[in-house]
């Protein structure tokens, strides 16, 4: 697989200033009707799918504990503003730090697996033990030994942390073999090789990583206070969708939802801008084409 | 131009140099050679001979299964590092890097103050012309750009021995050309040893004072042709007849030495 990265990486570079210019002439007249499209289409859909689903309920009166309608969804996340809001602060500050702990976790095994292979031998196995075991069934387990707080991060790292792991290992895999000699050949140590050239080699590979591992900590962090919310804790947005559900308060639970996914997608494109911020001026993933 | 007190000092000699890999591959088997101070050596030979593993072994990058190489005492700095400058088939640029920092990469590693550095880089890139492109990213340049590059980060320690392994091969022919002339051009005004590795004739004849023509596999010296062509040689030697007789021995030499080769 690193060998394949390898060899893509390299064709790319040489390919790079023939593909450039036949590819990019057709393209200015149709970009700017591509982003139109790209935008608005979604968008008519949405309204579209809420305009059905606004007129299912009324025509039918759909009772709100049923399925509630798109403005009474509305109309709860404001009255319920101050609740809703306090949870989701309480959401994302576990997710934040779980994200933070499976990054700074992630990339750490990695460089420590990249300097020893016996430690790699030892450990990596029950990495990916921890990353196939269903997180749903691990998580009762944490509140039993954690108190709840640290269980719920804790969720949020195990979900999190391995495809930081995995990338990253196999970015630090990925440098080029003639830059690496070329370091030997200077004499570098290994710590100037480390932060030199297998970490900017690397860094493509652990931004997508963290990528997947921000949405990744989300879900964690949700897993945990919903089974926490089962044991009779937690102040979290999924708690409140758990316990809106045992009231029957289903607009909540519409509503509560709605902010979960928009967290997810501010998270996506955070990390998404980072990624762009970090690679445009190098690597191929981050380019813009030219016009 | 080669003197004879200049042919007499060699830098370093490889005796009787074999390199099996560990896959059975013998890629030399009892090379003997000089490097002698001064002079510009190709090593001539048809693809997968060895030539590449034998300039890999004289930089110390990989080590010979039997055989020596030796250096001539001075030849060591201070620090017992060899002064050598490296350029690949391929640039090797670090992507993530500009110019400037992909030049200022060896003395980095060796920790080179950084104003002494930035003087030193700014002089390299200005030997290869590429002033106004210091910050620029390596994909922002042509394929020969980045091997301007490649050559000013080699050239940017002072090297006593540049060693080349076939870094025009992947260009056009214009920009080969181009290279060539430049590359004569630093050799002369830096006045270092360059061994440069190609398998083209007339690469080899246009640039060399000595050619080393090389066997098949199991690589060694099957003979070698020297060029009393003076420097600085220009558009001109390519249409000289002595530049045509000389392409016509060496490409004698190289036939001949591929039917005695692979065994």
């Amino acid at each position: 697989m690193a060998a394949n990265a390898r060899a893509s990486a390299r064709s790319r570079a040489t390919a790079n200033p023939e593909a450039r210019s036949p590819l990019a002439r057709g393209r200015p007249a149709t970009t700017n009707r591509e982003h139109v499209l790209r935008v608005a289409l979604p968008l008519i859909v949405l309204a579209l799918v809420l305009l059905i689903w606004e007129a299912t309920v009324r025509v039918g009166n759909v009772p709100p504990y049923v399925l509630p309608a798109p403005d009474l969804i509305a109309q709860t996340l404001i009255t319920d503003w101050s609740l809703l809001w306090q949870s989701l602060l309480v959401t994302l500050l576990t997710t934040f730090e779980g994200f933070l702990l499976a990054a700074a976790g992630g990339v750490g095994l990695a460089v420590l697996f990249n300097q020893s292979k016996l430690l790699e031998y030892s450990l990596y196995p029950y990495a990916v033990i921890l990353q196939v075991t269903p997180i749903v069934a691990i998580a009762p387990l944490l509140l039993i030994y954690l108190p709840q707080p640290l269980a719920v991060l804790a969720c949020a790292w195990i979900v999190a942390f391995f495809p930081v792991l995995a990338n990253t290992t196999l970015g630090l895999n990925s440098t080029d073999r003639n830059l690496a000699d070329l370091f030997a050949l200077y004499g570098a140590s290994r710590l100037q090789i480390l932060w030199n050239l297998k970490l900017p080699a690397a860094l493509p590979y652990i931004l997508g990583g963290l990528r997947i591992a921000g949405g990744l900590s989300l879900i964690g962090a949700v897993v945990a206070e919903i089974a926490a919310g089962a044991a009779g804790a937690g102040s979290g947005l999924a708690y409140r969708i758990a316990e809106s559900g045992y009231r029957l308060n289903i607009p909540r639970m519409f509503a509560a939802l709605l902010l979960l996914s928009v967290a997810g997608i501010v998270i996506f494109y955070l990390l998404s801008l980072a990624n762009y911020l970090a690679l445009r001026r190098w690597h191929e993933s981050a380019l813009e084409r030219e016009q | 131009m080669p003197s004879a007190d200049k042919a007499a000092s060699s830098i370093l000699a490889l005796r009787g140099v074999s390199k099996t890999f560990p896959n059975g591959t013998a890629a030399l088997a009892g090379l003997d050679l000089a490097v002698r101070a001064g002079e510009f050596l190709s090593l001539l030979g048809p693809s997968g001979c060895g030539k590449s593993t034998a300039l890999r072994i004289i930089a110390g990058l990989s080590e010979p299964s039997a055989g020596s190489v030796a250096w001539r005492a001075t030849n060591a700095s201070a620090d017992g590092q060899r002064r050598i400058g490296f350029v690949f088939q391929e640039p090797t640029l670090m992507p993530w890097a500009s110019v400037f920092n992909n030049v200022l990469l060896p003395l980095r590693l060796k920790r080179v103050p950084a104003d002494k550095a930035s003087r030193s880089v700014a002089a390299a890139i200005e030997r290869v012309g590429l002033q106004s492109f210091a910050k620029a990213y390596p994909r922002e340049l042509s394929g020969g750009m980045r091997m301007r590059v490649s050559i000013a980060r080699a050239l940017v320690t002072e090297p006593d021995l540049l060693l080349m392994d076939e870094p025009f091969a992947a260009l056009d022919e214009i920009t080969r050309f181009k290279l060539n002339n430049d590359l004569l051009e630093l050799w002369q005004a830096l006045r270092t040893t360059v061994v440069f590795v190609t398998h083209s004739v007339f690469e080899s004849v246009y640039l060399s004072s000595r050619i080393v023509v090389m066997t098949a596999r199991p690589g060694r010296v099957y003979t070698e042709l020297t060029s009393d062509a003076p420097y600085p040689r220009a558009a001109q030697f390519r249409t000289s007849a002595e530049y045509a007789a000389l392409c016509r021995r060496a490409s004698e030499a190289l036939g001949q030495a591929m039917t005695v080769g692979g065994g």
